[in-house]
């Protein structure tokens, strides 16, 4: 029981290295998803194919493989890093996949008739998506984007195999010290429940928040 | 009448696949005329009303309007589709935005007006059509009447040169559908050009200026509502009509 009161230290810095890398990993996912995803819906061919092949090798690509690829490929390029920054980049990118799927269905799920109203009142195809499509898209993602971000939040374990400081990471030295394995994983435990119902209720907040009526 | 035509199609094709579902339409909507476009179900009617603003794309022969050709896709054709108000059979009010919004929000973003003028114009609106009170509401929260009644003062706020209607009593109650009707029946007396495709014969009668009657994907007669509905010339109309007046 006192794994944790005697070292909230190593705990924190493990806790607060996982925070790190599903925030800014998050912010990656997002923006590229959003990125990827407008492409993949945009009346130019050769958008909707990269976007395509973005989604298909990331998606199909086991993270684990992934994280290899990026902190053992690319300094091989001369792109050197900080390891934290090659794990949020594979993390982020791997993300993005997803979350530019849950935007996409989210768009086909906005009635044609709304993009119809919005094209016959002269509005442009730009226009058009982002003030008419996009926002009413967005409330139907929020579900899935949020489960998807806790994947994320999940996910970024893997960086600890690569030396990159966070929250499953700790088990190894705890155990070094001679804890108990089993308070130590359920502290951890604890720590990826406070990160990933945090997630949760933010996504709660913001269901409540947008969920107009149709 | 068409002494000064607003909308002109000249041999419009189009097909839906193997279906050819427009077939030589040659059509001419003057300034301030109220054409009726009836027909049975699959006759093409609500596709000729949709290709005049190109929602629908047609492969052959040219539309006009106020004397311009239709352009290709991009800015000019959203320009062009400011001056063409369309209300919709499923009304199509912008889910996420209020009543108000949805009435101001085109003439901000396309007409470039201050909020405060579009949101003026918007009640103005609103309230020619009965609805100023309903202006905070969302569109879910009103009925179907009272949707319609939004769209149309939705398509008017761009002060359009022409309105089109595809079937909007459509999907309404028959309680709603007289204050839907009532509200076409004033644009038509203030001299508004409207192209309707419906199937209230009613309308047709006291509004129109001309029934246009398709079927098979062409035009089969284009007169006057009186002539058409005492004297039809063709049997495919006289079909259509014992049909309908039956009851």
């Amino acid at each position: 029981m006192n794994v944790l009161t005697d070292n909230f230290s190593i705990f924190a810095e493990g806790f607060l290295g996982t925070v790190e890398l599903t925030v800014y990993a998050s912010a990656l996912a997002l923006a590229l998803g959003f990125v990827m995803a407008s492409f993949r819906v945009a009346p130019v061919s050769s958008l909707r194919v990269f976007g395509t092949v973005w989604v298909t090798v990331l998606r199909n690509t086991p993270l684990t493989l992934l994280f290899f690829a990026v902190l053992l490929g690319l300094p091989r390029f001369g792109l050197v890093l900080p390891f934290k920054v090659f794990a949020i980049l594979a993390l982020g990118c791997y993300t993005s996949a997803f979350i530019c799927e849950a935007l996409r269905s989210g768009i086909n799920t906005v009635p044609k008739g709304q993009g119809e109203a919005a094209r016959s009142l002269g509005m442009t195809f730009h226009q058009t998506l982002s003030m008419v499509v996009l926002p009413q898209a967005f409330r139907s993602v929020i579900p899935p984007v949020g489960s998807t971000l806790i994947a994320l939040a999940k996910n970024s374990a893997i960086a600890g195999a690569f030396s990159v400081t966070e929250l499953l990471g700790t088990y190894k030295t705890l155990s070094e010290l001679g804890y108990n394995i089993v308070w130590t994983f359920f502290w951890i435990a604890v720590g990826y429940l406070i990160i990933t119902l945090t997630i949760s209720a933010i996504f709660n907040v913001l269901e409540k928040r947008w969920g107009v009526p149709r | 009448m068409a002494v000064d035509p607003l909308i002109e199609l000249h041999d419009v094709n189009k097909y839906f696949g193997a279906l050819h579902v427009l077939q030589d339409i040659n059509l001419t909507v003057g300034k301030g005329e109220v054409v009726v476009i009836i027909g049975p179900s699959g006759s093409g009617k609500s596709t000729l009303c949709r290709t005049i603003n190109r929602l629908e794309t047609i492969e052959s022969g040219t539309i006009k309007l106020d004397g311009q050709p239709l352009p290709a896709e991009g800015k000019a054709l959203a320009k062009l589709r400011a001056e063409v108000g369309m209300v919709f059979q499923s009304f199509n009010l912008f889910a996420h935005k209020t009543v108000l919004q949805n009435v101001s929000l085109a003439q901000i973003k396309v007409r470039g007006r201050k909020k405060e003028e579009a949101d003026k114009r918007s009640r103005e609106l609103l309230d020619r059509v009965g609805l100023a009170s309903q202006a905070p509401k969302y569109p879910a929260q009103l009925s179907g009447g009272q949707q319609q009644r939004v769209a149309i003062a939705r398509a008017l706020a761009m002060n359009p040169k022409a309105l089109l209607f595809d079937e909007p009593t459509s999907a309404l109650d028959p309680e709603m559908i007289n204050e839907v009707l009532e509200v076409m029946q004033q644009l038509a007396r203030d001299g508004m050009t409207m192209v309707v495709v419906t199937h209230e014969m009613g309308f047709a009668r006291s509004a129109a200026n001309r029934v246009v009657f398709m079927s098979d994907g062409r035009i089969v007669e284009d007169r006057t509502p009186e002539e058409f509905f005492t004297n039809p010339r063709s049997d495919r109309a006289k079909d259509f009509l014992s049909k309908i007046l039956k009851h």
